[in-house]
């Protein structure tokens, strides 16, 4: 039973980060139809931002509260700055282009970033500072949930309220939802469409940064090549949900999570990718609208 | 009188909850041209791409004869290909050509249904191949001489005026060789001068063996053109008849409320 | 001239990368030995190069732009010059055959090493001109090829191993057998839109490498297989120098079958529906084109490509493994494609040979090879979509008044 709550507790942990990355690929889909596969690799910056910082704080000897703080904030803040910069260079200048064009420009931008933080860092792992402290009360049950886990799913949760209200309750989050459903009517009313599209890449930018902090800190350990699998295996979450829905997005994630971890449990972990890519394949193939997600009908 | 080429009955469309077709019922006979009218809105295109099997029908019965061998299909789940294939082609009301490929390849297209040269054709160019290929280089250009697109023939379809876009739909659906040719408004954003021409046109593509089924908002045009009329409002057929019926009838005048129906 | 405020605004850009890449351009941490190394001249140079590239791609533009008012009136005038030589024969003709000289004398031109590297190039043109058929004709984003190449390459790795089955038997069931996954894939997934089936088929290729690096058994893991048989000439031994000779030979052949029959299958019924298929899906099946059986075809036929060249690339390394095999080496093939230009033959081998040759000689800049390759896919794709070379469309003569009298050239 132990073994049960030890895998469930850690498919939650999983699902949280990927709904994190999830969330950034069904924003940008559901706003401008784009798969942006240069996402993933967003969360990698995210999480050698937060790697670099907090190493350099560590060094000069601040204390662990200021370090997560200042290092969760420069995660945020740098991986939002990339998602602006790459809407800016690689898509914004393809938005009438054909369909294709903006997925081969991000899948190339995909593997430029990669290859740039390979060749300005390394490529090795490199070992991440342990941020999180082993909580007193965590003590009891610390061999089957572990205190990293309960930060994670309390971050995921708190983070998850904050975009909620952002969506439904602020100015940007309604021109967000105006253009996600028309855009013409979205210009037609005075949204400034171009705004939307950036604050959408700066929004799912930081959310993907505070994941990669997050799974950093949890796993201790990070490469340039972290982004490629996440980003996968979140986009696969996003489309489980159906991509384009907020909710939809959380609850794929989740089922992800756990059935990676049910599945490496009690089956094999040597196939756990495999696991992920055939649960995307299959979703695609059955029901390519999601769990949660519209049919597309397309008007001729 | 000849039997139906097309019957449709009961057909319903639905999106979600909106009806944009509402148990319509319909028939063609051959040598025919019927007009499909109504205001925008009224679910006319929905009706085409329900025919033509782009969208499934969510009830109701469509049957097609085919006049010369009369052998009848009905068309409900079928793929759009086939249906091409059984004789009935289209157009579209925002018009889809190729526009990166020449306007006879356009045309050429139209062929494939009726020509069969595959993989190992192609790589090894038999006599048979070669045959096929030249048949349908100079049937297209034939097309191309009726439309009056024979002097563009390897300009890029983008690069058309709006008319000739138009007609250039219109020659490449004949190159399936329809009984049956349904017109997405063909007359929309042409002048004066252009809907005349095309007025021609269809009256000549009909006095050779097509049938014509066509929308349009044009009223002129389609008082001159066409010998019924079916009316469409909010999914539902309001009336039928010969246009001068359809000219008085009071649903017609209230459905167009605004508009004016006069010829 | 160039105006202030452009000058203006590359500044701020050159400041906002400046600020961009600062954690990781600048600083770097030894997490062990607990320094840190501020590079500041890192900062320095982006700043630059960001300033530099900003202020020629403004005046790339402001070109584009002009060049395009211009252009309105006389559209057939400016027809570029490489299209002009691969539109006439007169040109076309003698450059091939002087280029078919070139390829077949190589061997006795330059060294082994030389040959090996040209080999490996051309293998890549194959590649190319697989993919081409699926990505640039038919429009179908494959992300997963490099899963047909490993079945190519393992089927022979494993009949060689197992049955000791030669070269040439092995070469078409590979290829086969790379077609029927190509058409066993298909089936359920070329229904899907665009940019889904571009991602099932990266999860496949992924799935294909996984499973070869996991089961054991089957293909022993990531240490791969080794001592495979080179392919053998009628039974004669060959020296390893004369080996490669021959490899190279063969692939050589193996560009040529391939440039005729996609040529051909291009300038076809099939040929022409794919185009179709590619700009506009809906008004294809209108038309009477079985969109998933016309799919179908290409998925396949790319597959068949790739499988080929996978037992050729076995043979010729004698060993494989699933490294290489991995999601990179799909992002280089479709690099290829991109930059020669979707659709073109030319552009692609132009492509190939520029994206694989350039590191092989460029040793400094083959650290920086898969960083260009990810540039090259953005700037193409932003700045010219087409491709070094643009597809040549066929172009059709009639004789005035006889319509029956139909004469065309490609
Ligand atoms: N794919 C779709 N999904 C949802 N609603 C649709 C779809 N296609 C059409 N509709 C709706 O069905 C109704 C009928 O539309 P349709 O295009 O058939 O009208 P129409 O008679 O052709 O009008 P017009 O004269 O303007 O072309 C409209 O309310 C339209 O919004
Ligand atoms: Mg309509």
């Amino acid at each position: 039973m132990d073994y049960f709550i030890e895998l469930f507790f850690g498919g939650l942990t999983r699902g949280s980060i990927y709904a994190l990355i999830a969330l950034g690929y069904t924003m940008v889909y559901g706003i401008i139809g784009l798969i942006n596969f240069a996402h993933g690799e967003i969360y990698m910056i995210g999480a050698f931002t937060s790697f670099i910082v907090a190493t350099v704080l560590s060094i000069y000897g601040f204390p662990v509260l200021a370090i997560v703080v200042i290092a969760g904030l420069a995660a945020a803040v740098w991986s939002a700055s990339y998602g602006f910069t790459i809407e800016k260079l690689a898509y914004r200048p393809l938005r009438k282009a054909p369909r294709l064009a903006p997925l081969i420009s991000a899948i190339g931008m995909s593997i430029f970033l990669q290859n740039y933080v390979l060749l300005a860092q390394t490529s090795d792992f490199l070992p991440f500072p342990a941020l999180i402290p082993e909580f007193a009360f965590m003590e009891p049950v610390a061999h089957i949930v572990g205190s990293s886990d309960l930060v994670i799913l309390v971050t995921t949760a708190l983070v998850m309220i904050g975009l909620t209200f952002l969506i439904k309750f602020t100015k940007i989050g309604k021109a967000m939802r105006a253009t996600a459903q028309d855009k013409t009517m979205a210009v037609l009313v005075g949204i400034n469409v171009d705004r939307v599209i950036s604050a959408t890449f700066i929004i799912g930018s930081a959310l993907a940064a505070i994941g990669g902090l997050l799974i950093a800190s949890h796993i201790g350990q990070i490469n340039f090549y972290i982004g490629f699998i996440a980003g996968i295996k979140a986009f696969t979450a996003a489309v489980l949900g159906g991509i384009g829905s907020i909710p939809g997005a959380v609850l794929g994630s989740l089922v992800l999570g756990l059935t990676e971890s049910f599945a490496t449990g009690y089956v094999s972990s040597d196939y756990e990718d495999v696991f992920a890519f055939s649960l995307l394949v299959l979703i695609l193939i059955f029901k390519p609208s999601g769990l949660l997600g519209k049919a597309e009908t397309k008007k001729v | 009188m000849s039997e139906a080429i097309l019957k449709v009955s009961g057909l319903t469309k639905n999106f979600g909850g909106i009806k944009a077709i509402d148990n319509v019922d319909l028939d063609i006979r051959p040598g025919e041209i019927v007009a499909l009218i109504g205001p925008n809105g009224a679910g006319k295109t929905t009706f085409f791409n329900c025919l033509t099997g782009i969208y499934t029908p969510s009830a109701g019965d469509i049957r097609l004869c085919n006049p010369k061998s009369g052998l009848k299909t009905k068309l409900n789940g079928m793929k759009p290909n086939k249906i091409t294939e059984k004789g009935m082609a289209r157009t579209f009301q925002n018009i889809r050509l190729f526009p990166t490929m020449s306007v006879l390849e356009n045309v050429m297209i139209g062929r494939h249904c009726r020509t069969k040269a595959f993989i190992l054709g192609a790589i090894f160019r038999n006599p048979a191949t070669r045959r096929e290929e030249e048949e349908i280089i100079e049937m297209s250009y034939d097309i191309l001489k009726k439309i009056g697109l024979h002097k563009e023939v390897n300009e890029e379809a983008r690069n058309l005026s709006y008319g000739a876009q138009r007609r250039l739909e219109i020659g490449r659906a004949l190159a399936t060789e329809p009984f049956l040719l349904l017109l997405d408004e063909p007359a929309a954003g042409m002048n004066p001068k252009e809907t005349e021409a095309l007025v021609r046109l269809i009256r000549q593509i009909c006095s050779e063996g097509h049938s014509i089924l066509l929308i349009e908002h044009d009223m002129k045009l389609v008082m001159s053109l066409s010998d019924r009329i079916f009316v469409m409002d909010y999914g539902k057929k309001i009336a039928q008849g010969t246009p001068e019926e359809v000219r008085s009838n009071p649903a017609v005048i209230k459905a167009y409320l605004g508009e004016e129906v006069d010829a | 001239m160039f105006p202030l405020k452009e000058l203006k605004r590359s500044a701020l850009i050159a400041l906002w990368f400046a600020f961009l890449t600062f954690p990781i351009m600048v600083i770097k941490v030894d997490p062990i030995e607990r320094t840190v190394e501020w590079r500041w001249d890192n900062m320095f140079f982006i700043a630059l190069g960001s300033f530099v590239i900003s202020i020629l791609s403004k005046v790339y533009l402001i070109r584009k732009e002009r060049r395009a008012g211009r252009k309105k009136g006389n559209r057939s005038i400016t027809e570029p010059f490489m299209q002009r030589i691969l539109r006439e024969p007169r040109f076309l003709y003698p450059l091939s055959l002087a280029v078919l000289v070139f390829a077949l004398s190589f061997p006795y031109l330059f060294s082994t090493y030389q040959t090996n590297i040209m080999t490996t190039a051309l293998m890549y043109v194959v590649l190319g001109l697989g993919l081409n058929i699926v990505v640039g004709v038919a429009g179908l984003l494959d992300l997963g090829y490099v899963a047909f190449y490993a079945v190519g390459a393992y089927s022979y790795a494993l009949l060689n191993m197992h049955f000791n089955m030669g070269f040439w038997a092995v070469l078409p069931i590979g290829g086969l057998f790379a077609a029927f996954l190509g058409i066993l894939l298909g089936f359920p997934v070329l229904r899907l839109r665009g940019d889904y089936l571009a991602i099932v088929t990266l999860g496949f290729g992924e799935i294909i490498r996984l499973i070869l690096e996991n089961w054991n058994d089957f293909s022993q893991g990531p240490s791969g297989i080794a001592n495979i048989a080179r392919p053998g000439f009628f039974g004669m031994d060959m020296s390893f120098a004369g080996g490669i000779t021959y490899i190279y030979y063969l692939v050589v052949g193996l560009v040529i079958v391939t440039i005729f029959v996609v040529n051909r299958l291009q300038n076809s019924r099939l040929g022409r529906a794919w185009l179709a298929l590619r700009e506009d899906e809906i008004a294809c099946q209108a038309m009477g084109i079985d969109k998933t059986k016309t799919k179908l075809v290409a998925f396949s036929l790319g597959a068949f490509w790739a499988g080929l060249v996978g037992v050729i690339f076995a043979a010729k390394t004698t060993f494989v493994n699933p490294a290489s095999f991995t999601f990179l080496e799909s992002a280089i093939i479709l690099s290829i494609v991109v930059l020669g230009g979707m659709g073109s033959i030319v552009g692609v081998i132009f492509g190939a040979l520029i994206l694989i040759l350039m590191p092989e000689y460029l040793r400094a800049l083959s650290e920086y090879r898969m960083l260009a390759f990810g540039g090259i896919l953005v700037v193409m794709m932003v700045f010219r979509p087409e491709g070094l070379i643009s597809n040549v469309r066929r172009s059709y003569q009639f004789k005035k008044q006889s319509s029956g009298q139909a004469s065309d050239r490609s």
